[in-house]
C-alpha cells in the first residue's frame, strides 16, 4: 500500500461519538422490549404496549443522536474526502471454518433510514394506542409491530449480509403475523399467506444472491481488506474493483434484484402489497411508508456497487431495474384508478412510488431515489393513518370510498388538512416534499440518458395526480354517503356483505378487507358508531407530526434553492474517493481505521476514477454517479402535467360522482372497449388469476394428475389391461381354436400375466417397508450405474 | 499390526454374523440381544481405529440407554417374548437382491477409489480434548442444532407416547 | 491395515441393515435395523478419520449417535402410540396411504 504523505494533509480525522459507535443498540431495545412484552406484557397496566412505545422512543432517541453524530462527521470532513462509515463487527458464530459476522455498518444511506423507521415506528405505535384499543390481540399486536421495526432496523445497520437476511426475514415473519392479525376472517388469513409466499419467491433471490457474492468475493476481501465476502463494504469494494467475473456480478445482482421485487412490490411480483391491507390499518401505514417494502429498494441502495456493475447501469440502453420500475410506476397507478377501497388506491399508490425509487436507482440516481425513500415515509404514513382516522371515526370501519364517505371536510377538519398536505407531496407539488425528490429522480433519469423512462416518470407523475384527486374528490367532498352520513343500517356487522357484493367484480376472493374490521367487537362499544366525528388527539398528533415533516422534510435538499440547501447529498451520498488502508484489518470489535486519500484527479474536479473500471491502487466504495443541475423550466413543466391531471380528475370526478352527469356517468358501460380495460384494471390485469389458475395449476396439477393418470392407467391399466386382455384372447382361442392343444398354454400365460399383475400391483401398497424397497433399489441401481459410468 | 489385525477379523466376523442374526432372526428380543453384539462389535472397532471416546460414547449411550429403549419398548408393546414367525414381511426375499446390488456397487466404488491404500500409521492419538474443542469450537452451531433436535425429541416422545 | 477393510465392514453392515429395513414388518426390528445403518456410517467417518488424521469425523461421529439416540426415542414413542391405537406393530397395518 502506498502512503501518503503530501495527501494526507488535507484530510481531517473523521470525528465520531457514543452514539456513532453504539448504533447497534437501535435495533436491540425493541427486541429486548419484544420478548419483555411476549412474558410479561398481559401483566402490565397498559397490557405491554407501554414497552412497544417506549423501545421506539428509545430507538428514536438513539437514531437522531446517530444521525446528529453522523452529520457531525460529515462536516468535519474535508470536501471529498471518502466518509468512512462507522463499522464495528464481532463474530456471531463459525461453523467448519466459516465466520458468520455481526455488526454495525453506519454510513449516510442507513443513518436516514435508521432514522425514518424510527420515527415513523413511534408514531405508529402511538397511533395504534386509541386505533386498537380493545383488540382481543392487543398484546400480540404490539409485540409483533416491535419486532417488526427491530427487524427492519438490524437489516438498516447490518454490516454483513447475513445479519441483513436475518432482518429481512425477521421483516416477513412479523409482516405475515400483523396481515393476519384478524385471522378468524378467511380472507386475512389468506392474504397474510399471500403476502408471505410472494415475498418468498423472492427471497430465494436473495439467498442466491448472497451466497454467490460470497463465493465469488470472499478471497478478493480477504486478501486485500481483510474482510468476509458477506461484509457489506467488502462486497461494495470488490464489485468496483473492475475484479469480478462479468457474468457472475450480473447473474448475482439479477437474483438480488429479484429479492427486491418480491419485497418491494415491483411488476410482477406485485399482487400481494394490495391485499396486505387486510391488516389493520397501522400496519398498512408502517409496511408500506418505511419498513418492509423500503426494504427491497434498500437492498438496491445498499449494494449499488454491485448493481452499478453488474446491471451495467449509466451504461446504454435501459437495465432490467430501470424497466421493471417503469413498468410499475404505470400500471400500478393505472390500478389506483378502479379502486373503492381508500386503502387499496393508497397501495397501489405506493407501489407506484416504489417504482420510482426502482427508476432512480437503475438510472445513476442513487440520491433523489433514497431521498424519496425518506420524503415518501412521511407522507404515505400519513395518509394511510389519515384514512384509519375516517374510517374509526367515520365510517364504521369500513373503507369503501363510494359507499361510505363523502364530504368528511366538514366533520374531519384536521384528517382533511393533512390529507390534503401529504397528497399534494405525493403528487410532487412544489413546495410539499415529494416535489424535491420525485422530480429530481425523474430529472436525473433524463439527465443520464434514459429518456423514455423520463416520459413514463412524467406520464407516472399525472397519473398520480389524477387518481389522488379522485380519491380525495370521493372521500371529502360531495355529499356524504353511507355511514358517513350516519345511516344506521350499516351499523350491523351483516351490512358489510353488501360491500362484498359490490365488490363481486373484483374476483380475487382473498380480497375482502371491511370485514376485517369488525372484528375488534369490543371496541364497537363505545362512540365510534356515532355521527361522524374527528378523530382523538393519539390519532390527531401524529397525523399533524408527519403533515409537517410531509411539507418541510423536502426542504433538506431543495436542488433549487442552490448548492448550499443540498444537504442530504452532503450527507448521505457516499463520496466516490479512492481510498487506501493503512491496516489490512481491525480484530473483533474494533472499527476499522481507514485512512483515506484523495487521487488529484487531472481530468476534471467532480470525476473520480471509481467506476467499474479498477481504480489503480486503494479500492472504491462507492461509484461516481452524476447530478443533473436543476432546471426550472423542467420544474414548471412538471408541475403543469400534474396540474393537468388534478384537473381532469376533478372534472371528471364532479361530472361522474356528483353531477351523474350522462355523457360521463357510465361510460364504461357503454362503450365497450372503455368497459373492457376497466374490468381488465378491476381484475389487475389477471396476474392473480394468471398466478393461481395458470402458474399453480400447471406446476402442481398436471403433475398431481399425470402421477394419479400414470397410477390409474398406466400401472394398473397394464397389469389389469394384459391379463383381460390375455384372458379374453385365451378364451377367444380356448372357444374356437383347438381346446386340447393349446389349452394350458394360454391358461399358463394368463395365470403369468395375473400373477405379474398382482405381484407389482402393491406397489402402490400404502406399506413402509416396500417404499422402503422401491427407494432402496432405486438407489442401488443408480449407484450401480454412477459406478459404472464413471469407469 | 499384525494384533490389531487379527483383532479386526475377528470382531468384523463377529459382527457381521450377529447383524445377520439381528435380520433374520425370529424372536424380537434375541434381535436385540445380537444387536448388543453389534454395537459391542463397532465399539471395539472405534479403539481399533483410535477413538476411543467414541467408543465409550457408544457403549454408554448405546449399549446402556438404547438397548434398554428397545427392550421396553418390545415389551411395552407386548411382543411375543419367544419367537415369533410373523415378524417378516411375505416379500422379504425382494431385500436380497437390492442388498447384494447395493454392496456391490459400493464395493465396486470403495475397491477403484481405495485399493490397497493402507491406514497411516500415526502415534498421535485423538485425545478428548481435540475432540470436545472441535465440538465446543469449529462446529459449535451443529451441536446447538442437534441439542435442539434432542429436546424436540423428548418433548415429541413424550406428547406421542402420553396417554391422554 | 487396509482403508478397505474398515470401509467393507460399513458397507457390508449398511447392506444388511437395508435388508433388515425391507424384510422386517415388525416396527422395533425396522428400527433396530435403521440402527445397524447409522452405525456402519460411524464406522465409515472415524475410518476416515484416522485417513486423513482429522478429528472431524470424531465429532460427527458423536453427532451421529446423539441424533440416533432421539430418533429411537421418537421411533419407540411412535410405535408405542400405533400399538395403542392398532393393537398391532407390524408395520404392514398401517396402511392408510394405500393409492
Amino acid at each position: 500500500m502506498r502512503i501518503f504523505a503530501a495527501e494526507s494533509e488535507i484530510l481531517a480525522p473523521l470525528a465520531t461519538g457514543w452514539f456513532l459507535e453504539n448504533a447497534w443498540l437501535i435495533p436491540v431495545v425493541p427486541a429486548i422490549a419484544f420478548a419483555l412484552i411476549i412474558l410479561i406484557g398481559k401483566r402490565l397496566p397498559m397490557k405491554g404496549s407501554e414497552l412497544g412505545v417506549l423501545s421506539m422512543a428509545i430507538s428514536l432517541v438513539l437514531s437522531a443522536g446517530t444521525a446528529y453524530q453522523w452529520v457531525q462527521r460529515v462536516n468535519g470532513a474535508s470536501e471529498e474526502q471518502f466518509v468512512s462509515p462507522v463499522v464495528r463487527s464481532w463474530s456471531w458464530w463459525q461453523s467448519g471454518g466459516f465466520d458468520f459476522g455481526i455488526g454495525q455498518h453506519i454510513d449516510g444511506l442507513s443513518v436516514v433510514v435508521l432514522f425514518v423507521v424510527a420515527f415513523i415506528s413511534t408514531l405508529v405505535q402511538v397511533y395504534s394506542l386509541e386505533y386498537l384499543r380493545g383488540d382481543r390481540r392487543y398484546t400480540h399486536f404490539f409485540a409483533a409491530l416491535t419486532l417488526f421495526s427491530g427487524g427492519m432496523l438490524a437489516m438498516v445497520l447490518a454490516d454483513n449480509m447475513i445479519l441483513f437476511l436475518l432482518g429481512w426475514e425477521i421483516m416477513g415473519l412479523c409482516s405475515f403475523m400483523l396481515i393476519g392479525h384478524w385471522w378468524e376472517e378467511d380472507a386475512n388469513s389468506r392474504a397474510a399467506l399471500k403476502a408471505f409466499f410472494t415475498v418468498r419467491t423472492g427471497d430465494m433471490g436473495l439467498l442466491v444472491g448472497i451466497s454467490m457474492l460470497y463465493f465469488a468475493a470472499n478471497d478478493w476481501t480477504q486478501a486485500n481488506l481483510g474482510l468476509s465476502g458477506f461484509s457489506i463494504r467488502g462486497i461494495s469494494a470488490w464489485a468496483l474493483s473492475g475484479e469480478p467475473n462479468s457474468s457472475v456480478i450480473t447473474i448475482a445482482a439479477v437474483a438480488l434484484f429479484i429479492a427486491s421485487i418480491g419485497k418491494s412490490g415491483q411488476f410482477p411480483l406485485h399482487t400481494w402489497l394490495p391485499d396486505a391491507m387486510a391488516g389493520p390499518t397501522p400496519v398498512s401505514s408502517l409496511l408500506h411508508s418505511s419498513t418492509m417494502v423500503v426494504a427491497g429498494v434498500f437492498l438496491v441502495a445498499r449494494l449499488y456497487p454491485v448493481f452499478f456493475v453488474g446491471l451495467d447501469i449509466l451504461g446504454s440502453g435501459g437495465n432490467l431495474i430501470v424497466i421493471i420500475g417503469g413498468i410499475t410506476i404505470v400500471i400500478s397507478a393505472a390500478l389506483a384508478f378502479v379502486q373503492n377501497d381508500i386503502k387499496r388506491v393508497l397501495a397501489y399508490s405506493t407501489v407506484s412510488q416504489l417504482g420510482y425509487m426502482m427508476l432512480g436507482l437503475g438510472a445513476g440516481a442513487w440520491l433523489p431515489a433514497v431521498f424519496h425513500i425518506f420524503t415518501h415515509a412521511f407522507f404515505k404514513a400519513c395518509l394511510f393513518l389519515g384514512a384509519g382516522s375516517i374510517s374509526h371515526s367515520a365510517s364504521h370501519h369500513s373503507f369503501d370510498m363510494k359507499k361510505d364517505m363523502g364530504g368528511l371536510r366538514k366533520v374531519m377538519p384536521i384528517t382533511f388538512a393533512t390529507w390534503i398536505v401529504s397528497t399534494l407531496a405525493l403528487c410532487g407539488v412544489f413546495p410539499f416534499s415529494g416535489f424535491f425528490s420525485k422530480d429530481e429522480i425523474i430529472d436525473n433519469v433524463g439527465y443520464n440518458g434514459y429518456n423514455t423512462f423520463m416520459v413514463v416518470g412524467l406520464i407516472g407523475a399525472f397519473m398520480t395526480a389524477a387518481y389522488m384527486t379522485r380519491a380525495t374528490y370521493l372521500t371529502f367532498f360531495g355529499e356524504p354517503r353511507g355511514a358517513s352520513a350516519g345511516h344506521a343500517a350499516h351499523d350491523t356487522h351483516d351490512s358489510h356483505q353488501t360491500h362484498d357484493s359490490h365488490d363481486t367484480h373484483d374476483s380475487h376472493s382473498a380480497h375482502d378487507p371491511h370485514a376485517a374490521h369488525d372484528t375488534h367487537d369490543s371496541h364497537s362499544a363505545h362512540d365510534s358508531h356515532a355521527a361522524p366525528h374527528e378523530s382523538g388527539l393519539l390519532i390527531t398528533v401524529p397525523l399533524m407530526i408527519l403533515s409537517v415533516l410531509a411539507l418541510g422534510s423536502g426542504f433538506l435538499n431543495a436542488t433549487p434553492f442552490g448548492e448550499s440547501w443540498e444537504r442530504m447529498k452532503l450527507w448521505v451520498e457516499p463520496r466516490a474517493s479512492v481510498v487506501f488502508e493503512e491496516s489490512k484489518s481491525g480484530g473483533p470489535g474494533e472499527s476499522l481505521n481507514l485512512v483515506a486519500g484523495v487521487v488529484s484527479a487531472e481530468d476534471s474536479h467532480s470525476k473520480s476514477v471509481c467506476g467499474s473500471a479498477t481504480p489503480e491502487e486503494g479500492v472504491c466504495y462507492a461509484p461516481q454517479l452524476n447530478h443533473a443541475p436543476f432546471k426550472w423550466s423542467k420544474a414548471i413543466m412538471s408541475m403543469l402535467i400534474v396540474f393537468a391531471g388534478g384537473a381532469i380528475s376533478w372534472i371528471l370526478s364532479m361530472l361522474v360522482f356528483t353531477k351523474r352527469d350522462p355523457r360521463v356517468a357510465g361510460l364504461t358501460s357503454r362503450i365497450r372497449l372503455l368497459g373492457l380495460g376497466h374490468s381488465f384494471l378491476v381484475n389487475k390485469y389477471y396476474l392473480d388469476h394468471f398466478y393461481e389458475k395458470v402458474v399453480v395449476r400447471s406446476v402442481a396439477y398436471p403433475i398431481s394428475r399425470a402421477a394419479y393418470w400414470f397410477n390409474q392407467n398406466i400401472l394398473d391399466g397394464v397389469l389389469h389391461g394384459a391379463a383381460r386382455v390375455t384372458t379374453k384372447l385365451s378364451d377367444w382361442v380356448y372357444k374356437n381354436v383347438d381346446q386340447r392343444v393349446v389349452d394350458n398354454t394360454v391358461n399358463n400365460s394368463a395365470v403369468l400375466t395375473k400373477s405379474v399383475g398382482t405381484a407389482a400391483q402393491p406397489t402402490q401398497s400404502g406399506r413402509v417397508s416396500q417404499y422402503g424397497a422401491l427407494l432402496f433399489s432405486a438407489t442401488a441401481i443408480a449407484a450401480l450405474v454412477l459406478v459404472i459410468v464413471n469407469t | 499390526m499384525i494384533a490389531q489385525n487379527i483383532g479386526f477379523w475377528i470382531i468384523a466376523a463377529t459382527m457381521v454374523v450377529a447383524a445377520l442374526r439381528v435380520v433374520t432372526t425370529n424372536n424380537v428380543v434375541h434381535a436385540a440381544l445380537w444387536l448388543v453384539v453389534v454395537l459391542s462389535g463397532a465399539a471395539g472397532q472405534y479403539i481399533l481405529l483410535a477413538a476411543e471416546f467414541v467408543a465409550v460414547t457408544q457403549v454408554l449411550v448405546y449399549i446402556g440407554a438404547v438397548m434398554v429403549l428397545f427392550l421396553f419398548g418390545t415389551m411395552l408393546t407386548r411382543a411375543r417374548i419367544g419367537s415369533d414367525s410373523d415378524l417378516n414381511n411375505s416379500y422379504k426375499k425382494l431385500g436380497i437382491p437390492v442388498a447384494t446390488v447395493m454392496l456391490a456397487a459400493m464395493a465396486l466404488a470403495l475397491i477403484r477409489s481405495f485399493g490397497d491404500e493402507k491406514m497411516p500409521v500415526s502415534d498421535n492419538i485423538v485425545s478428548t480434548q481435540q475432540v470436545s474443542d472441535q465440538i465446543f469450537g469449529p462446529y459449535l452451531l451443529p451441536f446447538w442444532a442437534l441439542s435442539f433436535v434432542l429436546l424436540a425429541a423428548v418433548i415429541g416422545a413424550i406428547v406421542l407416547a402420553r396417554k391422554d | 491395515m487396509f482403508v478397505n477393510q474398515f470401509l467393507f465392514l460399513a458397507a457390508v453392515l449398511f447392506c444388511i441393515g437395508v435388508y433388515g429395513v425391507i424384510a422386517r414388518k415388525n416396527a422395533v426390528l425396522m428400527l433396530m435395523s435403521i440402527e445397524l445403518i447409522l452405525n456402519s456410517v460411524n464406522i465409515n467417518l472415524l475410518a476416515f478419520a484416522m485417513r486423513n488424521g482429522s478429528t472431524d469425523g470424531h465429532t460427527f461421529a458423536l453427532y451421529i449417535i446423539a441424533v440416533a439416540a432421539a430418533e429411537v426415542g421418537v421411533g419407540l414413542g411412535l410405535v408405542l402410540l400405533v400399538y395403542r391405537n392398532k393393537k398391532t406393530i407390524s408395520v404392514d397395518e398401517l396402511s392408510e396411504m394405500r393409492g
